[in-house]
């Protein structure tokens, strides 16, 4: 039985593999439609065998894979291997990352299909660019489920710095742009920050454990409880504190929570596909799975929950918040990330791990769909983003329209919706928690569901309704796009509907991630939770009573009253209250502060090193001085070399005397 | 004398060798200058005949025959195996441009043969006498090739540098032998240790007969101090006998140094080792190092080869079982990837332009980017950069060296490996970011190109799977 998922497992990862590897370098044979036809039946492949392991192991209950597939070296008592832990948590990120990976596939044909127009004419860096995107988004899928996949740190690391590479070179895909590559280089280097910290973490976990497999450390990860370590001064820090605080910092730059949240929106300076499949929808939430995944060891230290915990609700609230005044109509989408994720991270801290990756899932879809829906607007628009040049599109757009409509009605939480589900679950679980501080994080969270439904109402009035605002020129060739295009959205509607009621009583009430997921009696917020709950009819009917709906109903009313009847109060507010729109158009600062102060610090401190340090000692003395002097010693001794018969000879002779010399007379 | 059929089972694949070369001698002399393809089939049936007979024989545990001479054990199957494969590989390479460049003879084919046949006799040869006779059929077949152009001056004056080098290094050689026959009173290995062991420590003759047979060795190897003849014949002789000079014969010279001191004089491991640790250290010094003047591509990769084998050494010179698998692991390494360096100059070469040149390799991205890939994966490979398989053998016999607490030569082969990879990585260079000095298309056949790339994904194949053969090594030393 195990052996037939053995070949299943490797085909899963291997398919998008072979399909990016065919079309990053058989580009020119291949053409577009080759390109994208065997990237798709990739990943299509992957998704459809996802789909099957799924049922096996979550349906069925064959029981969890854990195997080894293959021993790259040993060394030290050390394995570095690539194997597979596939669980019910494992099985439904799998089917995640595949499906929205295909719809990604096949939207993308209809949004690149003019990607020669973004080149300046004659580009070098633009030729077979259409072939490039596919292998990348192929090569993507295949790094995720790599990481989602692993059962040993060595392999989550392989597959966290592989998607940190795709994204790099997605955002920067348009790398003709300034832009995209200010973009691309800043996401580069402030994950930088979030690896160091995890790397760190991984080497901790091996310091104290001594393996780097998942399985051997979870088993033993209770004995290490108490142990404490010395990092500084005569301070005993407990190792499981370090340890997870550490690979959270990690988690903190994959799924940009503050302070390292400031390369996502800029990321939005890739193709609208990326946005939906990496940037909302995958590789930002592997940093809510890795946490999930190590539960066993973050349930050991209360101060690493508190800190998760703190951290999401800093990120889900005033991320939140800077969604209200944006006009770019993904950065509205990548800010509502950014809340979501602290949401997800919130829900980490808790404890309530099932409650957050459930709203990983139901977020994947939804996200994936709005980020899908506003790049079929930008199409429409010939590529402006402006929501204030927009408005009124919902006659020209139907499909686009009501699937965003189902979109921003899972986002906000609306009973009976995917996200309501989820977030509903979040929401109550942190009402739940004891841990230090929850009482402050439940308002915060509260006050975001009021954010989320405003600033999601604000972007789907100010798009779909009202009076058109843009050109001539635009509106005459408004209409809807090619079926390639609104068909994953309408696949990607379903399961925002529907993936809450069927899983909400599995996932997070339910006994879906036993054995996975980790959680000490004392720490269940969704135990207690849980206690409540009677199915997901009850829930939903219980919807119309509960206050984070009736916020959220605020807020699409308030959203309603500002954009749609009275547009000039907006603009009033801005005036009266000129100093918070102040700080939160510069977005608390982030930027500035990073820009002037450490990006300038470390610049100097680099141009030192580079001039100093480097040119003069490293470069002049060592480097360059030991090479001139092996140089000048080749130099030297390839005269030995005369070409002379009498001298090889010689040499030979003097060779042999000098043995006897040393071995004999000694 | 006791002649039965069943003696002779373990020299079958070399017996079964001879009469087709017999074969081929013959019916070359009936072929014209058009026919000549059928003496390459032939040559080629020969050698996948006899690796098919060396598979089939393949023994479980040593085999002896001709009263003790001739020994068929793993190490000598496997070598064989390696020996045979290597040589198939020269000829398919080879073919185009012997043929370019009036080589396309029956002597060519024939003389390959016949050092095959001394090479595959060295790897079985279980008595001194069997060893020389291996020896000097192995290596009076390569002076004739190295002199095959005979109106060609560089060929006809490595022939000669050739020539007299080896016949001192096999005076010694026999010197040498003569000695510890002297002293020991037998040439068969399976009685030498015992003998050996007998001697006081020191024995003047004995270690008189260890030095000058080590000579001989060194020769083959071309270690430091017995190397001066590489750099000069390798450059001299056609691309195309290079290959073969420096592929399957480096397998014969490691199995004639397996043979004599470990099979042999195992025993005395402490008298030899210090003489081994001496030629190392100065074989990858001064290979590595010269190497970097280099501004010919033959040259670069003879020092280049001198200092593999001053790698090799030290998996011997550790004198475990694991370093004698490691040392194994090299030899087969290197000749992978010889065979993939010179080939490429084979592929890049043409009717009067030998591509010999570092500069002829100069913008190969912009010519062939298949090739230049194929050709840096070579390079990292040599240089020893994981996960190529270069960088495993190098690995595996450092670890030998510091199992034995030899860990101060590692530290230098470490160190040396580093001066080392200069020259590898400015290859790359020249392929990846300079500019083509000519545009000529590349014009090569297509099994050429096909067993090319074969053989530079071998080194990332067996790289990403290392312990596939190393263990197979381990295997036939154990």
């Amino acid at each position: 039985m195990t052996e037939s998922l053995h070949n299943i497992l490797v085909a899963i990862v291997l398919a998008p593999l072979i399909g990016s590897i065919l079309a990053g370098l058989f580009a020119g044979p291949l053409g577009r439609k080759g390109a994208h036809t065997v990237t798709i039946v990739g990943v299509a492949i992957a998704c459809l065998l996802s789909m099957y392991v799924f049922k096996r192991i979550a349906i069925d209950e064959i029981g969890v894979f854990n195997q080894t597939i293959y021993t790259w070296l040993k060394s030290d008592g050390i394995s570095f291997e690539v194997g597979f832990l596939v669980d019910n948590l494992t099985a439904m990120m799998m089917v995640v990352v595949t499906f929205v990976s295909l719809m990604v596939h096949v939207y993308t044909i209809g949004y690149m299909s003019h990607d020669e127009e973004n080149w300046p004419e004659g580009s070098g860096a633009g030729v077979n660019s259409y072939q490039r995107f596919f292998s990348y988004i192929s090569l993507f899928t295949f790094s995720m489920l790599m990481l989602v996949m692993a059962n040993n740190f060595m392999q989550l690391f392989f597959g966290w710095e592989a998607v940190g590479l795709v994204s790099y070179l997605l955002i920067g895909f348009w790398s003709v742009r300034e832009t995209a590559v200010f973009a691309n280089l800043k996401a580069f280097l402030v994950n930088r920050v979030g690896d160091f910290g995890f790397i760190l973490g991984i080497a901790g976990v091996l310091m104290y454990f001594n393996t780097l497999d998942y399985a051997s450390v979870f088993a033993v990860a209770e004995q290490h409880k108490d142990l404490t370590m010395n990092i500084w001064g005569d301070e005993q820090w407990s190792v499981m504190t370090v340890i997870c605080i550490l690979l959270f910092i990690g988690a903190m730059g994959k799924s940009a929570q503050v302070p390292l949240h400031v390369w996502l929106p800029d990321s939005m300076e890739g193709p609208t596909p990326i946005s939906a499949l990496i940037h909302a929808a995958t590789m930002v939430t592997a940093g809510i799975y890795m946490v999930a995944r190590m539960s066993p060891l973050y349930e050991l230290s209360e101060t690493a929950l508190t800190f998760v915990m703190i951290i999401g609700a800093l990120t889900a609230f005033f991320m939140g918040l800077l969604g209200l005044i944006q006009n770019d109509i993904k950065r509205v989408v990548a800010y509502s990330t950014l809340s979501q994720l602290g949401y997800m991270t919130v829900a980490l801290g808790v404890s309530a791990y099932a409650a957050g990756v459930f709203h990983l899932m139901t977020h994947a879809f939804f996200k994936a769909l709005l980020f899908l829906g506003a790049g079929s607007v930008i199409i429409a628009m010939h590529h402006d983003q402006d929501m204030r040049n927009m408005g009124g599109l919902r006659k020209y757009m139907p499909w686009t329209w009501g699937t965003s409509l189902v979109g921003s009605l899972a986002l906000i939480g609306a009973p009976g919706f995917a996200g309501y589900y989820s977030k509903d679950s979040i929401i109550m679980a942190v009402g739940a928690s004891h841990l230090p501080y929850a009482d402050l994080v439940y308002v915060m969270v509260l006050a975001g569901v009021f954010i989320t439904a405003l600033y999601s109402f604000r972007m789907y009035f100010l798009v779909f309704h009202g009076e058109p605002r843009m050109d001539e020129h635009t509106k005459e060739h408004l209409h809807e796009c090619p079926r390639v295009v609104t068909w994953p959205l309408i696949a990607l509607a379903v399961p925002s509907v529907a993936a809450g009621a069927v899983f909400v009583s599995s996932m997070p009430f339910g006994d879906f991630f036993d054995g996975a997921i980790k959680v000490a009696h004392e720490h269940d917020t969704l135990a207690h939770v849980g206690e409540h709950f009677h199915g997901w009819f009850s829930m939903f009917l219980h919807g119309f009573v509960a206050l984070p709906t009736w916020l959220a109903a605020a807020g699409v009313g308030t959203a309603y009253y500002l954009y749609m009847k009275r547009p000039d109060i907006p603009a009033m507010i801005e005036r009266k209250l000129s100093l918070v729109h102040w700080v939160l158009d510069n977005k608390y600062g982030f930027d500035a502060f990073n820009q002037g102060v450490i990006a300038a610090a470390s610049r100097g401190l680099g141009r030192f090193l580079w001039k100093v340090s480097d040119l003069l000692l490293i470069d002049g003395l060592v480097v360059n001085g030991s090479a001139k002097s092996v140089g000048l010693l080749a130099a030297v001794t390839r005269h030995l070399q005369s070409g002379y018969l009498y001298h090889y000879a010689f040499v030979m002779i003097v060779g042999l005397l000098a043995l006897f010399g040393i071995f004999i007379l000694q | 004398m006791d002649l039965t059929l069943t003696s002779f089972a373990p020299a079958m694949p070399e017996m079964f060798l001879l009469g087709m070369l017999s074969l081929v001698l013959v019916v070359d002399l009936f072929l014209t200058e058009r026919t000549r393809h059928i003496t390459y089939i032939l040559s080629l049936l020969s050698l996948a005949g006899t690796f098919w007979l060396v598979l089939d024989g393949y023994p479980r545990l040593p085999e002896l025959a001709f009263h003790g001479s001739y020994i068929n054990d793993p190490m000598a199957a496997l070598l064989k195996l390696f020996m045979l494969l290597a040589v198939m590989v020269v000829l398919v390479y080879s073919k185009e441009y012997i043929k370019q460049r009036d080589m396309y003879k029956g002597e060519f084919y024939l003389l390959v043969l016949f050092a095959t046949l001394g090479m595959l006799v060295l790897a079985s040869a279980h008595t001194l006498l069997t060893v020389y006779m291996g020896l000097e059929l192995l290596s009076l077949s390569m002076y004739a090739m190295v002199a095959l152009r005979r109106d060609n001056v560089d060929a006809s004056e490595a022939a000669m540098k050739y020539f007299v080098l080896g016949a001192m290094a096999s005076a010694m050689l026999l010197y040498g032998m003569s000695l510890v026959y002297g002293a020991t009173g037998t040439l068969d290995f399976a009685l030498m240790g015992e003998a050996a062991a007998k001697l006081p420590t020191n024995d003047v003759t004995m270690l008189f007969g260890i030095i000058f047979m080590l000579v001989g060795v060194a020769f083959k190897l071309g270690a430091v101090p017995f190397h001066m003849w590489v750099p000069d014949v390798y450059h001299g002789a056609p691309t195309a006998v290079t290959l073969f000079i420096s592929s399957a014969p480096k397998l014969a010279a490691f199995a004639m140094l397996m043979r004599i001191f470990v099979d042999g004089l195992g025993e005395l491991h402490q008298q030899w080792q210090g003489i081994l640790i001496v030629m190392a250290l100065l074989s990858f010094g001064l290979g590595n190092l010269v190497a970097i003047a280099q501004t010919n591509l033959k040259r670069m990769l003879a020092y280049s080869g001198i200092s593999h084998i001053g790698f090799l050494l030290l998996g011997v010179l550790s004198g475990t079982s694991e370093g004698y698998a490691a040392s194994l692991y090299y030899a087969i390494t290197y000749v992978v990837m010889s065979l993939g360096g010179f080939g490429m100059i084979l592929l890049l070469s043409r009717a009067g332009f030998e591509a010999d040149k570092l500069d002829d390799l100069k913008g190969l991205n912009d010519r062939s980017p298949w090739f230049a890939l194929m050709m840096m994966m070579l390079m990292f490979s040599m240089a020893g950069v994981p996960p190529f398989l270069g960088f495993w053998a190098k690995l595996a016999v450092i670890q030998a060296a510091v199992g034995v607490g030899l860990v101060w030569l590692a530290i230098a082969a470490v160190v040396f490996s580093v001066v080392g990879a200069f020259y590898y990585l400015r290859i790359i260079k020249l392929m990846y970011f300079d500019k083509p000095e000519s545009d000529a298309p590349i014009e090569s056949s297509a099994d050429l190109r096909i067993l090319l790339s074969a053989n530079s994904l071998a080194v990332v194949g067996l790289g990403l799977f290392p312990s596939s053969l190393l263990a197979i090594c381990s295997a036939s030393i154990g």
